[in-house]
């Protein structure tokens, strides 16, 4: 991009008296270009030493060219960030209901705890002798996850919710190829109408067709329409409970005693298990697996968007075909079971990734658990639940609940009281930006219409509600005024107002390129 | 309990105002069979100082890479991380901030993501990566998932120069899914000769270089082969340093690379969370699998980037979705962008040849020690030697010595694959002359 352009076009419109300003930045927002537009070539951000003598041996191999990689000196590259951070919304910063997603507070405890050196520093493939502790914490954890569901047995491996439902479903895949001593013949997966689409692609990915169980009027399992469904063909179930819409599925038993007596497993997704722990064990509700997504639940940090854990609770019948690796406790401490050969005799599915898991999210779990302990988690699902009731109840006389009574720790509202004013879910959500808050979920569940999914979480303050409650009914107020045009331009305060995402996908730049010009030099 | 705001009073005004007399009344739904009023067997709250005490104590069990001489490597590297990353990345707006599905809110996630797109695809030698992957093993197995949608082949072919727990993945990330795997037994010698096992039903051929056990190749006589046949070459590299200092595995001819990230930014941490790369070639990234960032502009004409694609993803696509996948490694990836940026051009090129150094002298070495024969002719900052006695407990006794030789291959295998001898060992920018003198007078003596 050209400065000296730059420079007269803004100074063109700092003389009209427009908000622009030379460089783009407004106040405490700052502008901030790509990494690649302040390569300065010289620059370099670290010191290293001279490598002295030594005889390469690349083989013939030897990089020759340049990759194009911009340098860039150690405070360039702080101030890059740091001003990339401010452009972002997070949790520190305010309420961020979203719901499905968790976003609770994230302890700082528990990230001093994973930059302890004993672990930190460990690597995977140490003697198992100079790795007790490390061993020691994830047998804590399975212990720990194990008490809270009631089930007998962990997989500890999957890296997020999803891949835990690949585990899950891929031992029920496992158990039913055993007990029919070849593949199963059993074809299809049900799955909810108003289940997370992980479930139906995890389901696809194991090799099953999808169908699909609707919801009834209550928002819950239609259990007559499930058992129609029930047949030789049917290899289980997957349900989230307290399922998408925010609702406990009471008819969980029923429903495990249905598909256990067709010859048929239930996977059940743990997404929402924040809303129940301490409080229901779902073992006694008679699943065989449960994925628990660790940050959730256990608040270990979302990051933008991972890494997650996904650690999968099994039931006695599908606890052979866990996948390696795992940890066992024998006389002489710890040791870990990294191969099929070594399993005595459980017939383990494979292995799902690399070395043991998502140690450093074990670390921030546990530090979560052991801070709140079996008293303080009962204390989470009830905060959580009392928060999303509260924030219902507050808001049940200007918006439109989707369902009838009380929820659990998110609550659901259709947009039947946007009607006939123009403003749709979407442009709420936007509106709500300006206002500084993270939208809720939007239009998911998919079984309702124009959805908004509130999670408080526990971790909201009454005060901190009082606020967000009186700003929805603010923005109610209006939207119903007749303002709709405010609302379809909105977000106006953002970093960035709304983008053109068909442009994105219609043409994609995915990334820097000096061929390639940028919207910015483009112009 | 300091992380729940709710005080008695709120909860009972909450409560008064939702109109039920407990919290226990919002539980209705759950059947009364399924209430659980019994007692876990868990320890009831900490104060953050009993649980520092309690976690500390634990963590001082480990023995670490930092507290002795560490040779080992086989997927997970000890490189230096500087200060600054950590710092950053732990800024609460990156740390707790979720996936950036508002993008007027998350600019900065997003621009760091495609800052991370553009670097994978850059040292990659690729002309596209998507926004990160589990880690290294996962991103193989989705890569060969992604090769028979895009070759509509059930065949891939799976080099003995792969890391096993790769190997692993993807053998049963497509066990069912109608996906052929062959894997080949474990290339000691770097003498695999691949050509004549890809036919026309030959998805993929999954090559890692530098390989498990060292070896440096040229890959693109495999490439030529790869593309007569219409399969796609997917290249695996374990330790991302080494694309500072090799030709990149675009150069080489691979139409897909996978990698593990770890190396940059990232802790070793006891094998997770790490961050797994994903480059491909530009025509296949409609099949790619997992979050992509793409630039746009806004309604005021700026620049900006949003998650773009997304019609191949399980929340838009359900079961036809490319893959299941539902999140990346964000924070691990901002850790690896982050890294590279310190590094830039000359930084990463330098840190690559100062490792190769390293492990240059290691082997000169380790070559003068009776009992140890260096394997490789060519390698980067890891290979593997074979011993005149088993590895795995040569490995124990040096660790009793204070010394962590390295990861014995029958430990990926698993025992009776004839690798009992070998052993893996990996030098990085932080092995000292004192630590390669710990190691070569240990082994001397153990094996004399």
């Amino acid at each position: 991009m050209s400065h000296s352009r730059d420079l007269s076009r803004s100074a063109a419109a700092v003389g009209s008296g427009t908000t622009d300003t030379v460089h783009g930045h407004q106040g405490l927002q700052l502008e901030e270009p790509l990494l690649f537009e302040i390569d300065n070539p010289g620059a370099i951000g670290v010191d290293l030493p001279d490598p002295g003598d030594f005889t390469p041996r690349l083989g013939g191999v030897a990089r020759q060219g340049e990759i194009g990689l911009p340098c860039v000196s150690e405070p360039e590259v702080v101030r890059h960030f740091t001003r990339l951070s401010q452009k972002n919304y997070a949790i520190d910063m305010g309420t961020y209901p979203l719901g499905s997603c968790t976003m609770k507070h994230n302890p700082r405890l528990n990230e001093k705890m994973v930059r302890l050196p004993g672990f930190a520093n460990a690597h995977p493939m140490q003697p198992e002798s100079t790795v007790q502790g490390a061993f020691k914490l994830i047998d804590g954890v399975a212990h720990w996850l194990k008490e809270l569901t009631g089930m007998p047995a962990i997989a500890m491996s999957p890296a997020a919710g999803a891949h835990g439902e690949l585990c899950g479903v891929m031992a029920i895949r496992a158990a039913l190829d055993d007990r029919e001593g070849g593949p199963t013949t059993r074809r299809r997966i049900l799955v909810p109408d108003s289940a997370h689409g992980t479930n139906p692609a995890t389901a696809a990915v194991c090799g099953f067709s999808v169908d699909a169980i609707p919801s009834d009027a209550r928002g819950r399992v239609d259990v007559k329409a499930f058992a129609e469904k029930l047949d030789d063909d049917v290899a289980g179930i997957m349900i989230t409970n307290p399922n998408t819409c925010g609702l406990f599925e009471p008819d969980m038993i029923e429903i495990a005693e249905l598909i256990h007596d067709a010859g048929g497993y239930f996977y059940c997704d743990g997404a929402n298990f924040n809303a129940i722990v301490g409080r229901v064990r779902p073992g006694d509700l008679g699943i065989d697996c449960m994925h628990i997504n660790l940050h959730k639940t256990f608040s270990t940090p979302h990051g933008g968007g991972g890494p997650g854990a996904g650690p999968v609770v099994l039931s006695d019948a599908l606890a052979p075909f866990a996948p390696v690796p795992w940890v066992v406790h024998g006389d002489e401490g710890f040791s870990l079971v990294e191969h099929a050969d070594d399993a005595g005799d459980a017939k383990p599915f494979g292995r799902l990734k690399g070395f043991h898991g998502q140690m450093g999210m074990f670390v921030r779990a546990y530090a979560y658990m052991l801070s709140h302990g079996r008293d303080g988690l009962r204390q989470v699902a009830n905060d959580a639940v009392l928060n999303a009731n509260y924030v219902m109840s507050c808001l049940s006389d200007v918006m439109t609940p989707a369902f009838e009574g009380p929820c659990m720790h998110e609550c659901l509202f259709d947009d039947r009281f946007l009607k006939d004013t123009g403003v749709s879910t979407l442009d709420f959500a936007k509106a709500m930006l300006d206002e500084g808050y993270h939208p809720m979920t939007m239009y998911f569940p998919l079984v309702v219409h124009g959805a908004m999914l509130i999670e408080p979480t526990e971790t909201e303050s009454k005060r901190g509600l009082d606020e967000f409650i009186a700003v929805m009914r603010a923005l109610v107020e209006r939207a119903k005024a007749g303002d709709s045009d405010a609302f379809m331009a909105a977000p106006m305060m953002t970093p960035r107002r709304r983008l053109d995402e068909t442009a994105a996908a219609r043409q994609p730049i995915l990334r820097w390129s000096p061929d390639i010009p940028t919207a910015e030099a483009a112009e | 309990m300091r992380y729940l705001p709710l005080t008695d009073a709120d909860r009972s005004s909450m409560l008064n105002r939702i109109g039920v007399s407990s919290v226990d009344d919002l539980f209705v739904d759950v059947p009364a069979t399924a209430r659980f009023d019994g007692t876990f067997d868990l320890p009831d709250h900490m104060a953050e100082f009993e649980v520092e005490g309690h976690m500390s104590a634990i963590a001082g069990q480990n023995t670490t890479t930092a507290d002795v001489p560490s040779f080992l490597g086989a997927g997970a590297y000890r490189h230096h991380i500087p200060a600054s990353v950590d710092h950053l990345i732990q800024r609460g707006e990156f740390l707790t901030s979720y996936t950036p599905y508002q993008p007027e809110i998350s600019q900065g996630t997003l621009q760091a993501l495609f800052e991370f797109q553009s670097m994978v695809a850059l040292i990659t030698g690729m002309d596209v990566a998507n926004a990160s992957m589990y880690d290294g093993a996962t991103s193989c197995a989705e890569a060969v998932l992604m090769a028979r949608r895009v070759t509509r082949r059930n065949r891939a072919l799976i080099s003995g120069s792969v890391h096993p727990h790769y190997s692993a993945a993807s053998e049963t990330q497509a066990k069912y899914v109608d996906i052929n795997i062959d894997i080949c037994d474990p290339d000691i010698d770097g003498t695999e000769y691949l050509t004549e096992l890809i036919d026309d039903e030959t998805a993929c051929v999954v090559v890692q270089n530098p390989g498990v056990f060292g070896h440096v190749r040229d890959l693109s006589p495999l490439a030529a082969v790869c593309q007569d046949k219409g399969a796609l070459l997917i290249v695996v590299v374990t330790e991302a340093v080494s694309l500072g200092a090799m030709q990149s595995p675009g150069e080489m001819g691979a139409d897909v690379v996978v990698a593990e990230g770890q190396s940059i930014g990232n802790p070793q941490g006891f094998g997770g969370p790490y961050v797994g790369l994903f480059a491909a070639r530009e025509k296949y990234v409609r099949q790619m699998p997992g979050r992509l960032c793409g630039e746009t502009t806004d309604v005021d004409g700026k620049r900006g980037w949003v998650l773009t694609l997304s019609t191949r993803e399980q929340h838009i696509r359900r079961e036809k979705a490319t893959s299941n996948i539902c999140t990346n490694a964000g924070l691990c990836a901002l850790a690896f962008t982050i890294h590279l940026s310190l590094l830039g051009e000359n930084g990463f090129r330098d840190l690559a040849m100062l490792n190769h150094a390293r492990a240059s002298q290691l082997a000169d070495r380790l070559a003068g020690v009776d009992g140890v024969e260096v394997l490789p002719e060519a390698f980067f900052n890891e290979f593997a030697v074979r011993l005149s006695k088993p590895a795995g407990d040569v490995v124990d006794r040096l660790a009793a010595r204070d010394v962590l030789a390295g990861v014995p291959a029958a430990r990926l295998y698993g025992a009776g694959r004839e690798l009992d001898n070998i052993l893996l060992i990996a030098a990085s920018e932080q092995t000292t002359p004192e630590d390669m003198e710990a190691l070569v007078s240990a082994l001397s003596e153990e094996l004399s």
